[in-house]
C-alpha cells in the first residue's frame, strides 16, 4: 500500500541504550533504569526539573519523545503534533507501589504525588506540557506492539486533517524491564509510514 | 483511506447500581433516583459516599448469562452490559471489541497470592474477547476519565478507515480502595453526595458501572444516532489540574463542530463531565462560553451514578441517547444554585424536549479532553 506520509525520525530506549535514527547516542553497562535515564537526559541536554518528579514510565516516554522533539519543535509557532502512545503494562509498575502504600493499615500513606501516575496517559500529558502540544492525544493498551493499529490510527489523524504530524510511541515499563520506541510521522522523510517499516524499526 | 461513510450507534446498554439493563436505569433516572449511598466503612476509609453495585444482585443476574465462576466483579459487569447487544448484533470476522477502562481489575493487587500480571488491562480485554468469540485482537483505551468517550471516537475513526466493519465498545470501572484512597489523598472527595455546578460542591463522589454500545456503518432502522463530529485535544497545562482557560475542551468542541459542519445554534443538549470539583466545573463553564454554547440545556449525570471513571463517558452517552429517543432531558441532580462564574443553562428539572443534536464532553487527568456530536437519525 502506498502512503503519502513518512517516518521522519525515530528513537529507541532499551537495555541501557539510547538510539536516535539508528545511531547509538548512549550505551551503559550494569545500571538500573533510574541511573540510565538520568544519564540519557544529560546526554540529550535536557534541562527540565519536572523530569525528576516523574515516575519511571513517564520518564521513559518523555525522554523518547524529547530526543525527537527537541529538533522538530518550532518554538515561535504552535506545533500541530498529535500524540498516540501505547504499551502493555499500563501504569502497573506505579500501581504496585501505590498499592503497597495502602495495603498495611499500620503503615498507611497514600500519596497524591504517586497516585497521579497510576494512569498511563499521564506520560502523554507530560510531553504535551513540555512542548505545549494542544493536540489530539490517546493512550492504548495491547498485549504486545501493534504496528497495524498504530499505523491505522496515525494515518486517520493525518488524512482526516485532525493533525499535521503524529508522534507515535510504544512505551513499556514494568519492574526495571523497559522498551521505548518513539517515531515521528509527517509528510517529509524517507522511510514510508507503513506497518512493515514500523515493525522493522521496532525489531531492529 | 478514509471512507466518507456515516457511522452510527444503534444499540446500547448499561449495568449500574440503578439497574442491570437500560430500561431499569431509565425508569430510575426519570424518578430522580441515585445510586449514591452512605458507606460506613470501605477498607481503611470510613464515612464516605459512593455508588456501588451489590455483589449478590450482580451474581444473581450473571447466572442468567453464564454459570462459570471464574470472573471478577468487573468482568461480570462488562459481560452483563454487552450480552444483550451481542444477542442482537452478530460478531463477524471484522468486528472489534474496544474496552475503555482506567484501572480494570486493579483490586486484584489486594490479593498478594495472585500473580500481579492478572491485573493487566489486556488480560481483562482478552477474557471478554474470548467469552464473546471475537476473531480480532481487542483494543484497550486507557486515557483517564475521557476513555469512555474517546473509545467511541476510536471506533468511529477505525471503521471509517476500513480497519473494521463494526465495533462493540464496552466501558467499565469498579470501586476499589485503590481509587477511593487516591482521590481522598487529593482531597478531591465530596463530604456529601456530589453536587455538580452547585455553589456548595466540594468534590467528586465515586461510583462503579459498565456500559456498552454497538457502532457500525450499516444504516439502522430503529432508534439510532450518527456520530457526526469528534475531537480529543490536550490542555498541555497540568497533569492533575484542569486548565483555567478550558483550552483543550474548547478545541475539542470546535474540532467536533468543524467535522459536523453545523452551526452552534442547532445544538439541543450537552451532557457534560461535571465531576463537582471546584476547578473542573469552572473550567467547563469557561470552555462552553468560549464555544458560544453556554445557553444550551446541559446536565451532569454524576449526581445519579457518581464518577465512574473509565465507564463514565460511555455510560453518559448511553443515557444521553435515551434522552434523545424519549425526548426527555434529566435534571442535573444535586444542582440548586449556580456555583460557576459564567452562567450555563443547567437543568434543574426533567424537561420534555425534542433533541436532534447532542454533544457529549469529558475531561480528565493528564490534561485530556474529548467531545463528540451526535445527530438523531430515527
Amino acid at each position: 500500500m502506498t502512503t503519502n506520509y513518512h517516518i521522519s525520525s525515530y528513537c529507541k530506549i532499551e537495555n541501557n541504550t539510547l538510539q536516535l535514527n539508528g545511531a547509538t547516542v548512549l550505551e551503559m553497562n550494569d545500571v538500573l533504569f533510574p541511573e540510565f535515564i538520568k544519564n540519557a537526559s544529560k546526554t540529550i541536554g535536557l534541562e527540565y526539573p519536572k523530569f525528576f518528579k516523574m515516575d519511571n514510565l513517564s520518564k521513559l516516554a518523555f525522554l523518547g519523545a524529547e530526543a525527537i522533539l527537541k529538533d522538530n519543535i518550532d518554538l515561535e509557532n504552535e506545533n500541530d503534533i498529535a500524540l498516540v502512545f501505547a504499551n502493555k503494562s499500563s501504569s502497573l509498575d506505579t500501581d504496585v507501589k501505590y498499592q503497597d502504600s495502602i495495603s498495611d493499615s499500620e503503615n498507611y500513606f497514600p500519596s497524591p504525588a504517586v497516585f497521579v501516575y497510576t494512569l498511563p496517559n499521564i506520560c502523554v500529558g507530560e510531553i504535551s506540557i513540555k512542548h505545549q502540544l494542544k493536540t489530539e492525544n490517546a493512550f492504548f493498551v495491547f498485549d504486545d506492539f501493534k504496528p497495524d493499529f498504530m499505523s491505522n490510527y496515525a494515518s486517520y489523524l493525518l488524512e482526516s486533517g485532525k493533525t499535521q504530524k503524529v508522534l507515535c510511541g510504544w512505551v513499556e515499563y514494568y519492574k526495571n524491564e523497559y522498551k521505548a520506541f518513539v517515531y515521528l510521522v509527517e509528510k517529509s522523510g524517507t522511510i514510508a509510514h507503513d506497518k512493515q517499516n514500523i515493525q522493522t524499526l521496532y525489531n531492529q | 483511506m478514509i471512507a466518507n461513510k456515516t457511522i452510527y450507534i444503534s444499540d446500547a446498554n448499561c449495568v449500574t447500581p440503578l439497574g442491570f439493563d437500560l430500561e431499569a436505569n431509565w425508569k430510575a433516572l426519570v424518578k430522580g433516583q441515585s445510586g449514591i449511598q452512605f458507606q460506613e466503612k470501605y477498607g481503611n476509609l470510613s464515612s464516605i459516599y459512593a455508588s456501588i453495585i451489590e455483589d449478590e444482585k450482580l451474581n444473581e443476574s450473571f447466572l442468567k448469562v453464564s454459570n462459570e465462576n471464574t470472573f471478577t466483579k468487573l468482568e461480570k459487569m462488562l459481560i452483563l452490559a454487552l450480552h444483550p447487544i451481542i444477542n442482537k448484533n452478530k460478531v463477524t470476522e471484522k468486528s472489534v471489541l474496544i474496552l475503555s477502562t482506567t484501572k480494570g481489575n486493579i483490586s486484584l493487587l489486594e490479593n498478594q497470592e495472585l500473580p500481579i500480571e492478572e491485573a493487566q488491562l489486556a488480560t481483562l480485554a482478552k477474557k471478554i474477547n474470548t467469552f464473546f468469540g471475537f476473531k480480532t485482537e481487542p483494543i484497550v483505551v486507557s486515557n483517564a476519565c475521557v476513555s469512555g468517550v474517546l473509545a467511541v471516537s476510536v471506533a468511529k475513526r477505525m471503521i471509517q478507515f476500513g480497519a473494521y466493519e463494526n465495533a462493540f465498545v464496552i466501558a467499565g470501572d469498579e470501586i476499589s480502595e485503590f481509587v477511593l484512597s487516591g482521590f481522598n489523598s487529593f482531597q478531591a472527595m465530596s463530604s456529601l453526595p456530589c453536587a455538580p455546578y452547585d455553589e456548595s460542591r466540594n468534590g467528586v463522589t465515586l461510583g462503579e458501572a459498565a456500559a456498552a454500545v454497538y457502532i457500525s456503518s450499516e444504516k439502522p432502522t430503529e432508534n439510532a444516532v450518527a456520530i457526526i463530529g469528534d475531537g480529543a485535544i490536550n490542555d498541555a497545562n497540568h497533569i492533575s489540574g484542569p486548565s483555567r482557560t478550558g483550552e483543550g475542551l474548547f478545541k475539542s468542541i470546535e474540532s467536533a463542530f468543524k467535522d459536523a459542519n453545523i452551526s452552534k445554534d442547532k445544538l439541543d443538549y450537552i451532557s457534560a463531565h461535571g465531576t463537582a470539583t471546584l476547578y473542573n466545573d469552572e473550567m467547563e463553564a469557561t470552555a462552553f462560553s468560549r464555544s458560544h454554547i453556554d445557553t444550551v440545556a446541559i446536565n451532569s449525570l454524576k449526581g445519579y451514578y457518581g464518577h465512574t471513571l473509565g465507564a463514565s463517558g460511555l455510560l453518559e452517552i448511553v443515557i444521553g441517547l435515551q434522552s434523545v429517543y424519549n425526548e426527555e432531558l434529566l435534571a442535573s441532580k444535586g444542582f440548586k444554585n449556580s456555583g460557576v462564574s459564567i452562567p450555563i443553562a443547567i437543568l434543574k428539572e426533567n424537561r420534555k424536549k425534542e433533541i436532534k443534536y447532542f454533544l457529549k464532553t469529558a475531561s480528565g487527568f493528564g490534561g485530556c479532553n474529548t467531545a463528540i456530536l451526535f445527530e438523531k437519525i430515527n
